[in-house]
């Protein structure tokens, strides 16, 4: 088989496999818990699940890339956004903070 | 606690708009860039609706690996899907059709912007997961088409706008709660530790561990 032929046929299996694992990952809770309340005694931790995984999300993609540290102009975003957070800002003044300190930085760098 | 309405959530949402665009833009640049045809990357964009996942295959494939590689860091990147969802599970309603297609609308940010003290409001994360989808395809779309011609959204600092998201929804969440505190805390730092030791995705996974400290108090 020609060697075009082997490429189109390995990305149209992660095209599929990718998509069903990621659909199946999604549904997976939702349709197997369908709609039972969580018991009272795991409520507490599930609660702590939202800032968990937001505090994650912050660091990594402020500070990761790919599987490596480092403080480059997202941190510095990540800071002016923190100040406009402690000002009250609304949420489109904290994006939009963030991203043009990171443009500006790498503008002028 | 009042229920949210759909256009909450395409309210709450809308500041991201640009930068889903850009980012849904630059995975088609790069799926054609490493050899993805136009028609795989815009399905997969439809299917698959997790943009680290799709970049990770985007850059395994590119990079000369093999399927199996694209494939795994794919599954390890939406590991985290697992507790979120679970934890949202109490939110969807009706049959388990309904159930799986709704919940293929659950994003962090979506995620995120419909969590409501440990419970999570299922029109918030209709709405705003159902415009971030439309703007990811869109972009994706625009990107296949229009390819390098342009701009990487990093020049335009669209990278730093989704860290300042989720810290804009993770601040309100700490204020006067030092249980939020102590499980964010020790979030950020069990993925800060295990970034340079372990593959992209399992440090947001093993955060999730954080929430554990709900146990102790």
């Amino acid at each position: 088989m020609p060697r075009g032929a082997d490429v189109v046929s390995v990305v149209w299996l992660c095209v599929l496999a990718v998509g069903l694992a990621t659909i199946a990952t999604k549904a997976s809770g939702p349709v197997l818990a369908a709609g039972r309340e969580l018991p009272q005694s795991t409520a507490r931790v599930v609660d702590l699940l939202a800032p968990s995984v937001l505090a994650a999300l912050v660091a990594t993609q402020a500070f990761a890339s790919d599987e490596r540290l480092l403080l480059d102009e997202r941190a510095a975003g990540l800071l002016a956004a923190g100040a406009a957070i402690v000002l009250r800002a609304p949420m489109l003044i904290v994006v939009l903070v963030a991203a043009s300190t990171a443009a500006l930085l790498r503008a002028v760098s | 606690m009042t229920e949210g309405s759909y256009r909450d959530g395409i309210r709450a949402i809308l500041p991201l708009v640009p930068a889903i665009l850009a980012f849904g833009a630059s995975f088609g640049v790069l799926a054609r860039a490493a050899g993805i045809d136009a028609l795989a990357a815009v399905v997969m964009s439809a299917t698959t609706f997790a943009g680290s996942a799709q970049f990770a295959v985007v850059s395994v494939l590119g990079a000369g690996g093999t399927a199996a590689a694209a494939i795994g860091a794919a599954v390890l990147l939406n590991g985290r899907y697992v507790p979120m969802a679970v934890a949202a599970s109490g939110a969807f309603r009706g049959g388990p059709l309904r159930r799986l297609l709704e919940a293929q609308l659950l994003v962090d940010e979506s995620w995120a912007l419909s969590s409501r003290e440990g419970r999570f409001d299922r029109n918030v994360l209709v709405g705003a997961g159902a415009l971030l989808y439309v703007c990811w395809n869109a972009g994706t779309a625009v990107g296949v088409l229009a390819g390098d011609s342009l701009t990487d959204p990093a020049t335009l600092g669209l990278d730093a706008a989704f860290p300042a998201l989720f810290l804009a929804l993770l601040a309100p969440l700490l204020r006067h709660r030092s249980t939020h505190l102590a499980a964010a805390l020790l979030g950020a730092a069990i993925a800060l530790a295990l970034t340079p030791i372990t593959p992209a995705g399992v440090p947001v996974i093993a955060a999730t561990a954080a929430c554990l400290v709900g146990l102790t108090s």
